[in-house]
């Protein structure tokens, strides 16, 4: 509880939390208070905005507010399955390879930093490229998961070996925990801060790499998503059309949704860590 | 008699993970693309004998499974086939070794789409582009933004009070969104600058003033799309980095022995500067797949549009030669990060002598 007043007292903290909220609310009561519909044409390709369809149309004629909004779902969904793929991945590599050192840790550090180098977009385009047909929106998330890891578990890794040789850990060894236990009881609670706030971050990450792939001509085949709406909007000419909103919109949601993660992320830092206040 | 020279040893220590890196990282290319359902070879073969008479079909099919030794050859060097006509396929590890000795000579076989095109003509053209756009930019940015951030560190107040945000801002935007609101405003709206493409129509790349005079004033605002962001990440990273110095006890030490501030600025920057440089390394990875997405925004002649039509056209030979470069690049720079950071740490001096 007083942890819950220090964040809502920074200010930063519940500007960023307040944004992400939003976002969220109106993905998720989005489609019960408005009619999204996204396959039927309302109207003539890139009409501009009116009162009946507040943001216009697309290159095809259907309604921007319902593609916004289902893109919207997409992306939030992609980014918690990415972000939780990724941070239970890491966090498991780098508390059992940070607590067991010796031949586990190095064989787990070096994986992790050859993978850390190897740029993860270019993986994923390998990987997308070669999955053509079934290409879901889950599966994307997936691979997001499983290929952006790498950072969150050499960032635990040095968390877990600073506890590693703490009195109450040794404690617990002469009691008789297992490794598992131990790591599980005695290490992960004094971190679930720092997990947390590597879950917000590879969120971001996630939502950015759906963006990113989707923008190569690689999203999913089977949804609507921020990154596929800008896609299309570049390859049908809505730039050098004039039709602004059929891509504003959705670069304004990105950015917002990311930028709401970044701000949660570093007033996080500023009240875990009493060094970088005031 | 390494052991006397440190700095060589970590230099040497380094180039021999990096080797490995590049191994797996070559392992990965391969395999990857033939893990889907999308099989390269079947589609390579699709591709090739589509819209084309059989005779030609069957000479253009046979020349890519010869290339990339698809096909079990017989004494004579022709492609064995079974007894439907069907091409016998290689095993998979006879390919990946083929595709090994390959790789090691830079032979990356020939493109699909622009046929009788080798691959590695294809990078040669779009190579020069992409480090044009990225060296200078991810550099200048880096240096700059460190700059801002330990300003901004030292000096709090309005400055940091001002700083801070723009720079969480223009970190937070992805390169593909900041990329295109430029196209839209500067270019196509105001039309101060080219929106999309190199360099004018009517010019051929050469070394000639009419084309540099060209390719710069494209160069504005994928230029300016890269670097703000690099300026916005960098600054942050460095802001906290100042502040963790600024807190500690050998800056208040040097305070209290009344050292000039300009002084006790450059200790605590020279400081703060090594973790960012290790930062560098790991960033470059993410700044180059991002600069890949802006060059396909701009219509930039570099790599990333190479993979983008390559990736649309599922010209695999082309998808895994750019993203084996995108990787080698990216291996190197960090490799020279290494290199610069066992010559400016004495640390790494110290721990290696004292062993």
């Amino acid at each position: 509880m007083k942890l819950l007043k220090t964040l809502l007292g920074s200010g930063s903290f519940a500007f960023g939390m307040g944004l992400f909220l939003l976002t969220l609310l109106s993905a998720l009561l989005g489609p019960l208070l408005l009619h999204v519909d996204v396959s039927t044409r309302v109207g003539l390709a890139y009409l501009a905005p009116s009162s009946s369809h507040w943001l216009g149309t697309d290159h095809l004629g259907l309604d921007m507010v319902s593609l916004l909004i289902s893109g919207l779902r997409s992306s939030l969904y992609v980014g918690f399955l990415a972000g939780t793929v990724a941070t239970t991945v890491g966090t498991s590599i780098g508390l059992y390879g940070g607590y067991k050192g010796g031949l586990i840790d190095d064989v787990l550090t070096l994986s992790t930093n050859l993978f850390l180098v190897i740029p993860s977009l270019i993986v994923l385009i390998l990987l997308s490229a070669s999955i053509e047909n079934g290409r879901s929106l889950t599966l994307i998330a997936l691979i997001i998961g499983c290929t952006t890891w790498t950072w969150s578990a050499r960032a635990v890794r040095a968390q877990a070996v600073s506890l590693r040789n703490r009195d109450h850990v040794a404690l617990a060894r002469i009691n008789g925990y297992g490794t598992f236990g131990i790591v599980l009881f005695h290490i992960m609670p004094y971190l679930l801060s720092y997990i947390f706030m590597v879950f917000i971050l590879q969120m971001a990450t996630g939502i950015l790499c759906e963006a990113s792939l989707s923008m190569l001509g690689l999203g999913p085949y089977d949804s609507v998503s921020l990154g596929k709406i800008l896609n299309e909007a570049k390859t049908n000419e809505a730039l050098t059309d004039g039709a602004w909103w059929a891509f504003a919109p959705a670069l304004v949601l990105i950015t917002t949704i990311v930028f709401s993660l970044y701000v949660i992320n570093t007033s996080l830092e500023g009240v875990f860590n009493p060094r970088l206040r005031k | 008699m390494l052991s006397n020279h440190p700095t060589l040893e970590h230099i040497f220590r380094r180039a021999g993970w990096y080797f490995v890196t590049f191994l797996v990282a070559i392992t990965i290319n391969f395999f990857l693309p033939r893990l889907g359902d999308a099989n390269p070879v079947d589609t390579i073969l699709a591709k090739v004998s589509a819209g084309l008479d059989s005779a030609s079909a069957k000479a253009k099919e046979e020349a890519y499974l010869k290339e990339f030794n698809l096909v079990e050859l017989d004494a004579t060097g022709n492609v064995k086939r079974d007894a439907r006509g069907k091409p016998v396929r290689t095993s998979l590890g006879r390919q990946f070794i083929n595709y090994l000795g390959m790789s090691v000579r830079l032979d990356l076989g020939s493109s699909i789409l622009q046929h009788p095109k080798r691959v590695s003509e294809i990078i040669k053209t779009a190579l020069p582009w992409t480090l044009a756009l990225q060296l200078p930019t991810i550099v200048f940015g880096w240096l700059l933004g460190n700059l801002l951030g330990a300003l901004a560190a030292y000096k709090r107040g309005v400055f940091d009070r001002v700083l801070y945000p723009l720079a969480l801002l223009a970190s937070a935007i992805p390169a593909f969104c900041f990329g295109m609101l430029l196209v839209y405003v500067l270019g196509i709206r105001l039309e101060w600058f080219p929106a999309v493409g190199g360099y004018d129509d009517g010019l051929t790349p050469e070394v000639s003033w009419a084309f540099f005079q060209s390719a710069s004033y494209y160069y504005v605002l994928p230029f300016l799309s890269v670097f703000l962001i690099v300026v916005g990440g960098q600054a942050i990273g460095m802001r906290s980095m100042c502040i963790y110095e600024l807190g500690s006890d050998y800056v208040k030490y040097a305070k209290l022995l009344g050292i000039k501030e300009r002084q006790i600025l450059f200790y605590m920057f020279r400081n703060a500067m090594l973790p960012q440089l290790t930062g560098l390394a790991l960033a470059l990875g993410t700044m180059t797949s991002g600069a890949l997405i802006t060059e396909m925004i701009f219509s930039y002649p570099g790599l990333g549009m190479a993979v983008l039509t390559a990736i649309q056209g599922s010209d695999y030979p082309l998808i895994t030669g750019c993203t084996l470069l995108v990787t080698i690049c990216v291996l190197i720079a960090n490799f020279s990060v290494d290199v610069l950071i066992g010559f400016l740490d004495p640390r790494i001096r110290a721990a290696q002598l004292g062993k």
